[in-house]
């Protein structure tokens, strides 16, 4: 299976909707259309979301931004999600989106690439490891207001 | 999180042998690599070889090979096998020795979540491109 990274159309958010739904458990209405009117749609110089289509189906799919001086970092690309589907996984799906990202962020002269998630979430730790991702010099903090 | 030497030569000796699939190699020469005591790496491979990660093969020229799956074996997988993370948390007492403890289990997570997270496969990308 090859597939083949573009940027998102209108007519495949029911799909990345259902392989979010399908990974996370968490059905989330309205976001995935909020999602894609600011990544997705319109002039998004600095805002990126890319899906893998094989066969005319969607496969997975990544979204970022290239963000200036965020927590005090020089212009860098975050990446906020990347999903594949399960029975599509081990294929290179998800090392393709990456990298496709990774080219938008590069011709915006973006030199680093950052992401943050669940310290166990380890299919996906494992796949930024995988990519040559390492620790950041940054500590997430939470503090808890209830 | 600090590491027993045994963990550390364990971790040196899955690399090694991973590296190099199908081929044996002997403790003496991953000994010697690594400034290690044969005698002290003998015990290492012996437990990973009882755990399946590596296989030995006797006779003439024999040693020890991967046997794990790279892509699927992590850090923490090798590490659990020395360490024994099981030990209570340090959450117990009250204030201070509550507050010192609540940072260490926080390192200590962190650490962990690392250890899961890199596979042997990623280790031996990472020592390619530490070479370059």
């Amino acid at each position: 299976m090859k597939a083949r990274v573009r940027n998102v159309r209108a007519g495949d958010l029911e799909q990345v909707a259902a392989i979010d739904a399908e990974i996370t458990r968490l059905p989330k209405p309205g976001y995935w259309a909020q999602i894609h009117r600011r990544y997705g749609s319109g002039r998004r110089q600095q805002r990126f979301f890319l899906v893998a289509e094989a066969a005319g189906r969607i496969e997975g799919f990544v979204i970022g931004e290239v963000r200036d001086w965020e927590f005090g970092s020089p212009r860098c690309g975050w990446v906020f999600a990347i999903s594949v589907r399960p029975r599509a996984r081990l294929a290179g799906v998800g090392s393709r989106l990456l990298q496709a990202i990774c080219g938008r962020f590069q011709r915006l002269g973006v030199t680093k690439v950052r992401t943050m998630l669940a310290r166990d979430n380890q299919l996906i730790l494992s796949f930024f490891r995988s990519q040559g991702m390492m620790a950041a010099p940054f500590i997430p903090l939470e503090l808890d207001l209830a | 999180m600090k590491l027993q030497k045994n963990t550390l030569f364990a971790l040196y000796s899955v690399l090694e042998s991973a590296a190099r699939p199908g081929r044996q190699l002997s403790a003496r020469e991953i000994a010697r690599k690594h400034r290690i005591s044969p005698h002290h790496l003998a015990k290492v491979l012996h437990t990973l070889a009882q755990a399946g990660v590596v296989e030995s093969v006797r006779g003439v020229g024999g040693g020890y090979r991967f046997a794990g799956n790279a892509k699927r074996l992590t850090l923490m997988d090798v590490i659990e096998l020395f360490e024994d993370f099981s030990a209570p948390r340090r959450r117990a007492g009250a204030g201070i020795e509550f507050a010192v403890g609540s940072v260490l289990d926080e390192i200590d997570e962190i650490a962990k979540a690392t250890f899961r997270s890199i596979t042997i496969a990623t280790m031996l990308k990472l020592v390619t491109r530490k070479r370059k």
